[in-house]
């Protein structure tokens, strides 16, 4: 976190109970709120080697560098040097500090063999000395590692007691923010029992070795007068001093937004409510070996490439060389992104580093390219050999630092064969955490192996229930509509068998419907000529009608003629 | 405070002790200090030895150099090693240990 930004949160709780001092540490100002009481001191305890001088060097540099509070780091056990040496690793430059008057180095060294007690005395030289340093450049903030060494160079721990005592009163009367640092007792926080005098907050720090694998834990004991986180929380020392890790969990509030991004699959994003992922999503790709996982990953990430995106891959399975020729085979050119700079691959072995390690890395590599599409191949790798308890916080403050920073990311995940363990209940607790969940499967049917792909769930967008075949080819992924038969779902050779049988089905009706055509079309022309032939009967019968009909005529007037002749033959005779 | 005081008897023996006491300020035993200090030098090593006060009130830097912690502290610079008592000196037997003196008598 820049201190800008744990600035900016500091402002923004004005309400809060008691002043605060961020330690610029990643992660702990978020822990406890703001930082350790301002003004008190601070007790920082746990067993040798587990990062109190760390703490406390960070918290006096930070302090120094970030928010203008100059320090004094006053050591019991390293020297100077020492120190300068430990911590330069970590980026931080006491020499420059030092010189620039911005922190004081002070080393108190107790001899047992030196000293001789007689009689009574008080620890003002001590008091002096830190008094001193303090004025000499107007500290704020004072770190004491480890206080308790003087327990085992002065005798008469009653003296001292009541010295320590009035020591904390001292830091506090001068409302100097303090670290100190002590070790882990056998059955108290601390040896000595420091925790009895600084009582306003307390953390302890632990070092634990779980099935080979180490992790730091870091938890805040008390906090008076605040409220702060109570859990245990992973934390490392890594290339930019500690980084306690929940960089968000205490809060969920990221932002959702709606735009929508392809996932590199035209028909994929089809099923998707025709639009693909949600900018911002998690996704989770999960499946058997050999289902396409990987590709469908770096299809996603080609596709945000080609939008001119940055984007980071996280390997773990693979080389990038390897993921380069593989995807290649399958028509992606990753390489042309990776050389202009759009791309990164970050390739490691999972059981390099412990989980939190990892997850530090991650959240520096983001940091630092600041990509807006992040692929973990797979991200079942990362939780090798863990129980599954620590894994899901750890995974959870991933998902939810890369949503918190508006990163669509993809993860994938194998999914183990184990009998009796359903695909759903295989995915170490993470689906919950996912947006849309796509689920890869292998389809074993007469003699082949086909790949079949289908969206468990996909919150926030009208998503399809159909199962599409996934085929790979030279031009990447694409989906196939599957064959859902009345008797299966069929994919593959199956798929096309079905399908060309259904052609030839298909064509032989189209060939016997032809055949009836003509057929019917033979018989009607049959018909038609029928009543063609029977027309022209019909003629010849109405003209030999109308032939009678004046052959009638005619012969009714003759007949006529012939009577009207006789007629006038009788009378013309008898008169005359 | 008593004004650094030394002894300025040159001694005739070899061994010379230099003594520096640190104080903070005229307390009931940093007085108490110096004058039992004063008294064990003089019946054990008189005149072989020099006595430096330090007031860390006066002058805070000077106790990062010996390390000084407790107060009051003496702390034998001569002869070699350096050597620490811390507290009133009240005990002379424990002052004469610490500094390594055979004792007079």
């Amino acid at each position: 976190m820049s201190p800008n930004t744990a600035r900016r949160k500091q402002s923004r709780r004005p309400r809060q109970a008691i002043p605060k001092a961020p330690t610029g540490v990643v992660g702990l100002d978020e822990i406890t709120g703001g930082g350790l009481p301002a003004g008190r001191p601070t007790l920082v305890c746990g067993a040798a080697g587990c990062g109190k001088t760390m703490l406390a060097v960070e918290f006096i540099v930070r302090g120094a560098t970030q928010f203008g509070e100059p320090g004094v780091f006053m050591m019991f056990e390293e020297n100077a040097e020492e120190l300068t040496q430990n911590v330069r690793s970590l980026g931080f430059d006491l020499n420059r500090l030092v010189a620039t008057k911005k922190i004081v180095l002070d080393h108190v060294r107790i001899e047992r063999s030196e000293i001789q007690e007689s009689g009574e005395y008080d620890l003002d030289g001590l008091f002096i000395r830190l008094g001193h340093a303090v004025d000499s450049i107007g500290a704020k903030r004072v770190a004491l590692d480890t206080l308790e060494a003087l327990f085992t160079g002065l005798p008469n721990h009653a003296i001292l007691r009541a010295e320590l005592r009035r020591l904390f009163r001292w830091l506090k009367d001068r409302g100097l923010t303090a670290v100190i640092t002590g070790e882990r007792g056998d059955n108290a926080l601390t040896r000595y029992g420091l925790e009895e005098y600084v009582a306003d907050c307390v953390i302890l720090l632990d070092h634990r070795i779980t099935e080979q694998v180490s992790t730091r834990r870091l938890r805040v004991v008390k906090y008076r007068g605040s409220l702060h986180g109570t859990n245990e929380y992973p934390f490392l020392i890594g290339d930019n001093g500690l980084s306690v890790l929940p960089i968000t969990s205490l809060r969920l509030d990221h932002s959702a937004p709606n735009r929508r991004i392809s996932s590199g699959i035209p028909r994929l994003d089809q099923m998707l409510g025709g639009k693909g992922y949600f900018r911002g999503s998690s996704v989770l790709v999960s499946g058997s070996p050999g289902t396409g996982k990987s590709s469908s990953g770096a299809q996603f990430i080609d596709a945000a490439c080609r939008r001119g995106e940055r984007c980071l891959i996280f390997a773990y399975e693979e080389s990038p060389e390897q993921i380069l020729r593989n995807m290649r085979s399958i028509g992606l050119d990753l390489r042309r992104w990776l050389h202009d700079g759009r791309l990164e691959i970050h390739a490691s072995r999972p059981t390099l580093h412990g989980m939190e390690q990892h997850l530090v890395m991650m959240h520096d590599m983001v940091r630092a390219f600041r990509p807006s599409a992040v692929l973990v191949d797979p991200i079942s790798n990362l939780s090798f050999d863990h129980r599954e308890s620590q894994i899901k916080p750890t995974l959870m403050r991933l998902i939810d630092f890369l949503k918190q920073q508006e990163i669509t990311a993809l993860y994938t995940s194998l999914t183990t064969g184990q009998s009796g363990v359903s695909v759903e209940d295989s995915q170490i607790g993470i689906s919950s955490l996912m947006d849309t969940w796509l689920l890869l499967r292998n389809v074993e049917h007469n003699g082949e192996r086909n790949r079949t792909l289908y969206i468990l769930k996909s919150r926030g967008m009208a998503h399809s229930n159909q199962i599409r075949e996934f085929v790979m080819t030279r031009h990447g992924v694409d989906l196939v509509e599957a064959y859902v038969g009345p008797d299966a779902v069929l994919t593959g050779s199956a798929r096309v068998a079905k399908e060309s049988q259904d052609r030839s089905v298909e064509s032989a009706r189209r060939l016997a419907h032809r055949r009836k055509l003509t057929e019917v079309t033979r018989r009607r022309k049959a018909i038609e000529a029928q009543i063609a032939s029977l027309q022209a009967e019909a003629a010849a019968e109405a003209e030999e009608m109308n032939a009678l009909a004046a052959q009638e005529e005619a012969a009714t007037e003759a007949r006529r003629r012939s009577v009207v002749a006789m007629s006038k033959l009788r009378n013309g005779g008898s008169r005359s | 405070m008593a004004k650094p005081g030394k002894s300025a008897k040159r001694p005739k023996d070899k061994a010379i002790w230099a003594l520096r006491l640190y104080v903070a300020g005229q307390t009931p035993k940093s007085v108490a200090a110096l004058n039992n200090l004063k008294r064990i030098c003089e019946s054990h090593m008189a005149g072989r030895y020099r006595i430096e006060i330090v007031d860390l009130l006066l002058n805070p830097r000077l106790a990062a150099g010996d390390q000084i912690l407790a107060v009051p502290t003496l702390v034998r610079k001569l002869p070699s090693p350096m050597k620490k008592i811390i507290g009133d000196l009240s005990n002379e037997e424990r002052v004469l240990v610490g500094l390594d003196v055979q004792p007079a008598d």
